[in-house]
C-alpha cells in the first residue's frame, strides 16, 4: 500500500487560483516520481512514514454549526486567524487589521497582491531535498499571505490557527502561510495547530518567513496535534541583512510529527535564534530536523532545543549548522538536552557542524541524561515527595527554555499546559500551574 | 530529641562513622568539629536521609521514631532540616515555587492548613530580609547563579520558612564573609528556642562567636573522641587537630 492523496490534488486543481497554475504543475511532476523517504533515507532515518501509506481525502469545509470548539486554543490577546482542516474560518477570525498589516487569502488576492505572492512564494524553499514540499506545493488550493509593511511595528501577535476536526474518512491538510516583513518591520506571529478528536489525518504545512534589511520577528510555532492526527511541517526563513529572527517550537503529541526549521541568514548582520521544546509521552514520536545555513559573513545564531522523553516514546532532533566559504566572522552556538524519565524512551540526536569557512565561532552540543539524583534528594530533603520532585525538575528542565521567550501572555498560557505533560495527577502539579 | 548511638556507615565502600554517639536534647545547641576527613559532613548527609550513604550499624532515634527507617521526606516534615554545605542549582524551578512546595508539605504533614499565596509571599519576603536576599532572589531559579554566600543565606531562608525541631548546618560558615557569617548566625540565634535544637558541623571556630554552643564535639577517625563545653572551641582554636592523632590511634 502507498500513500493515496489523489483527491486532495483533485481538489487543487479545481479551487486554486489560475496564477499559482503553472507553479502547481511543476511541483505536480516532482511528486510523481518523489517516494515517500524510508529508513534508508539519512535525513529520515528514525521517524517512520509508512503510518502516511493510506488513502487520503480532501476535507469539506464543515457547517458553521459543526465548527470545532476553540477551548484548547490559549486564549492571547491577538490577531486571529483561523483555518478549520484548512479551510478558511471567517466567523472565527478577526478581520479589521492595523494600519501597515495585510492578511489575505491566496484566493481572495488581488493583482498587486498577487504579484507579490508570486515574487515571493518559493524563495525562502530549498530547490531539492524535502519530499513533501512539492506535495504541498501541488496541492495548494489556497494559502494566506500575511505582509507587514516597512517601518511597522506590529503592537499584537498575529495568531494563526489551524484545527483539524469532525471528518471520519483519513484527511489531508496543506496549510501554507507566506509571511513578509518590509524593511524594520516588526512583529510576532504564532502558528498553532491542533485537532478536536485524534482523528487519522495529516497537515503538511509548509511557512516561509521573509525577513527584509532590519526587519525583527519573533515566531512561535506549536505543535499540538495527538493521536492519529500526523503533521509534517517545514519552516523556511530567508533573512536580508541585519534581521532578527526568534523562534520557539513547541511539539506534544501525536504518533508521528516532523518539523523542519531551516533559517537562511543569507546577508551580514542576520541573526537567528532557534529554541524549542519537545514532549513526547507515551507511543508518541516527534522529530526536529532543523538548519542554520551561514550563507553570509557576520551573522549570528543560537539554538536551544531541551526535551523530556517519556514512557516508550521517541523523539529526534537533528541541529545542522552549516557555514558557506564566504561566512566569516560567524558566530554559531547550539546545544540539545534531552531527559529521559522512562527506560523505554529513546532519543536521537545529532549535532552537525560543516564548516568551509576559517575565521569562525562555532559551539554546539548535545546530552541526554536521566533526572539528577542529588536535585531529587535535595528537594526532598525540604519535605518535598519523589514524584512531586520529579515533575518539578523535569518541569524546570524545559521550562528555562520556555522562560527565554519574549510574549508574556503566551507563555503563561503554555506554562500549565506543559506542566501537565509531566504528571497526571494534578496535585503534583499545584506549586507549578 | 535525638539519640545516636554507635553509628558505622560507609560510603562507596569505605567505612566514614566507626561507632558515633550523640544525644541531642531539646533547646540545645551542639557543635561538632574535627579535621578533614573525619566523617563531619557524612553524618548531616546520614541524617538528612541521603542515599548515597550507607548505615552499616547502629541507631538513631528522633522523638522516640526510628529516623532511619524513614524516608527522606518524612524525615523533612517530621522536624528534620539540613542546612546544604553545596546547596543544588534548579534552573528552572523557581524558588518561590520550590519554597511553597515545601512549607506546603510540611505544613500538610503537621495538620495544618497551607498558606493562602498573599501570606506566604509575605512570609517569604520577610525570610528573605532576614537572610540578607534581596526579593529577586526568590523569583529566580533554586539556587541558579547564587554565589557561594547566596546559596548559604538561601539554605537559612529556607530554615526560617520550614522551621524545623532540628537544624543540621553543615559547614555553613565555609566560604562565608564575615558579615553573611553574622547573618547566618543571627538566623539561627532568632530562631534557638526551647522546644529546637541545632547541630552546627564546622571546621573553625569562628562560627562559634555568634553561636555560642551548650555542647562542643570532636569527631576523629568516624567517633567523637571529646566532648566539652564551649571552652573546648576556643582550645582547638589555638591547639589544631594534631593532638588528635595520637587519641585515634
Amino acid at each position: 500500500m502507498s500513500m493515496n492523496i489523489a483527491d486532495v490534488l483533485a481538489r487543487a486543481d479545481q479551487h486554486a487560483p489560475e496564477w499559482l497554475e503553472e507553479r502547481r504543475q511543476i511541483a505536480r511532476e516532482v511528486w510523481n516520481t518523489t517516494s515517500l523517504p524510508t529508513r534508508k533515507t539519512e535525513l529520515w532515518k528514525y521517524t517512520n512514514t509508512l503510518a502516511l501509506n493510506q488513502t487520503y481525502i480532501a476535507p469539506p469545509r464543515l457547517p458553521s454549526d459543526a465548527q470545532p470548539s476553540m477551548e484548547a486554543v490559549p486564549v492571547i490577546d491577538a490577531i486571529r486567524l483561523v483555518f478549520v482542516n484548512g479551510h478558511f474560518c471567517p466567523e472565527q477570525s478577526d478581520s479589521a487589521f492595523p494600519d501597515g498589516l495585510d492578511c489575505v487569502l491566496f484566493s481572495e488576492a488581488n493583482d498587486q497582491q498577487a504579484t507579490f505572492i508570486t515574487e515571493q512564494l518559493g524563495r525562502a524553499l530549498p530547490e531539492v531535498g524535502h519530499p513533501f514540499i512539492p506535495l504541498n506545493q501541488a496541492a495548494m488550493d489556497n494559502g494566506v499571505l500575511v505582509s507587514v509593511a516597512p517601518q511597522t511595528c506590529l503592537d499584537k501577535p498575529i495568531q494563526i490557527i489551524w484545527l483539524t476536526a469532525g471528518v471520519s474518512a483519513p484527511f489531508a491538510v496543506q496549510p501554507r502561510v507566506l509571511l513578509a516583513l518590509g524593511e524594520h518591520a516588526q512583529a510576532t506571529v504564532i502558528e498553532h495547530f491542533a485537532d478536536a478528536a485524534a482523528q487519522a489525518s495529516f497537515t503538511n504545512a509548509i511557512t516561509e518567513l521573509i525577513l527584509s534589511h532590519g526587519s525583527s520577528l519573533d515566531y512561535y510555532r506549536l505543535n499540538f496535534e495527538s493521536g492519529h492526527a500526523l503533521h509534517v511541517g517545514g519552516v523556511h526563513a530567508l533573512l536580508g541583512r541585519d534581521a532578527h529572527l526568534s523562534s520557539f517550537c513547541l511539539g506534544l503529541g501525536a504518533d508521528m510529527k516532523r518539523v523542519d526549521l531551516v533559517a537562511n541568514l543569507t546577508e551580514s548582520g542576520a541573526h537567528a535564534q532557534l529554541d524549542g521544546i519537545y514532549l513526547p509521552r507515551g507511543k508518541e514520536h516527534i522529530d526536529y530536523h532543523t538548519v542554520l545555513e551561514h550563507v553570509a559573513p557576520y551573522c549570528t545564531s543560537t539554538e536551544t532545543f531541551r526535551g523530556v522523553i517519556a514512557d516508550q516514546s521517541r523523539a529526534v532532533f537533528n541541529g545542522r549548522i552549516h557555514i558557506h566559504p564566504h561566512a566569516q566572522k560567524t558566530s554559531a552556538e547550539l546545544s540539545n538536552k534531552n531527559l529521559l524519565t522512562s527506560n523505554e524512551a529513546e532519543v536521537n540526536t545529532k549535532p552537525e557542524l560543516e564548516i568551509y569557512a576559517d575565521d569562525v565561532k562555532c559551539a554546539h552540543g548535545a546530552t541526554v541524561a536521566q533526572l539528577n539524583d542529588t536535585a531529587v534528594h535535595y528537594l526532598m530533603s525540604r519535605g518535598i515527595s519523589k514524584a512531586e520532585a520529579e515533575v518539578m525538575l523535569s518541569f524546570g528542565f524545559v521550562n528555562e527554555v520556555l522562560e527565554s521567550t519574549r510574549l508574556a501572555s503566551l507563555r503563561e498560557a503554555l506554562r500549565p499546559l506543559l506542566a501537565e505533560r509531566f504528571a497526571r495527577d494534578s496535585a503534583l502539579l499545584r506549586h507549578l500551574t | 530529641m535525638l539519640t545516636i548511638d554507635n553509628l558505622h556507615a560507609r560510603v562507596e565502600g569505605k567505612d566514614i562513622l566507626k561507632g558515633l554517639s550523640l544525644s541531642v536534647s531539646a533547646g540545645e545547641v551542639h557543635a561538632i568539629m574535627g579535621p578533614n576527613g573525619s566523617g563531619k559532613s557524612t553524618l548531616g548527609h546520614i541524617l538528612a536521609g541521603n542515599p548515597n550513604y550507607e548505615v552499616t550499624a547502629g541507631s538513631i532515634q528522633f522523638n522516640g521514631d526510628d529516623l532511619l527507617a524513614m524516608d527522606t521526606e518524612q524525615r523533612a516534615r517530621a522536624g528534620v532540616f539540613l542546612a546544604f554545605q553545596y546547596p543544588v542549582e534548579i534552573p528552572g524551578v523557581s524558588n518561590m515555587e520550590f519554597l511553597k512546595a515545601s512549607v506546603d508539605a510540611i505544613r500538610e504533614h503537621r495538620g495544618l492548613d497551607a498558606f493562602d499565596a498573599v501570606t506566604f509571599m509575605k512570609r517569604a519576603r520577610e525570610a528573605a530580609k532576614v537572610a540578607g536576599l534581596d526579593q529577586s532572589f526568590l523569583k529566580r531559579g533554586v539556587n541558579e547563579g547564587f554565589s557561594g554566600g547566596e546559596k548559604k543565606r538561601n539554605e537559612l531562608l529556607q530554615m526560617l520558612l520550614l522551621e524545623p525541631q532540628l537544624g543540621i548546618l553543615d559547614e555553613t560558615d565555609s566560604g562565608l564573609d564575615i558579615d553573611a557569617l553574622q547573618v547566618v548566625a543571627e538566623g539561627v540565634n532568632s530562631m534557638r528556642d526551647a522546644s529546637r535544637s541545632f547541630v552546627l558541623v564546622t571546621h573553625y571556630q569562628r562560627l562559634l562567636n555568634y553561636i555560642a554552643p551548650d555542647y562542643v564535639h570532636v569527631l576523629a577517625g568516624g567517633r567523637i573522641v571529646r566532648s566539652g563545653d564551649a571552652s573546648l572551641a576556643a582550645e582547638l582554636e589555638s591547639t589544631g587537630y594534631g593532638w588528635l592523632e595520637g587519641e585515634v590511634a
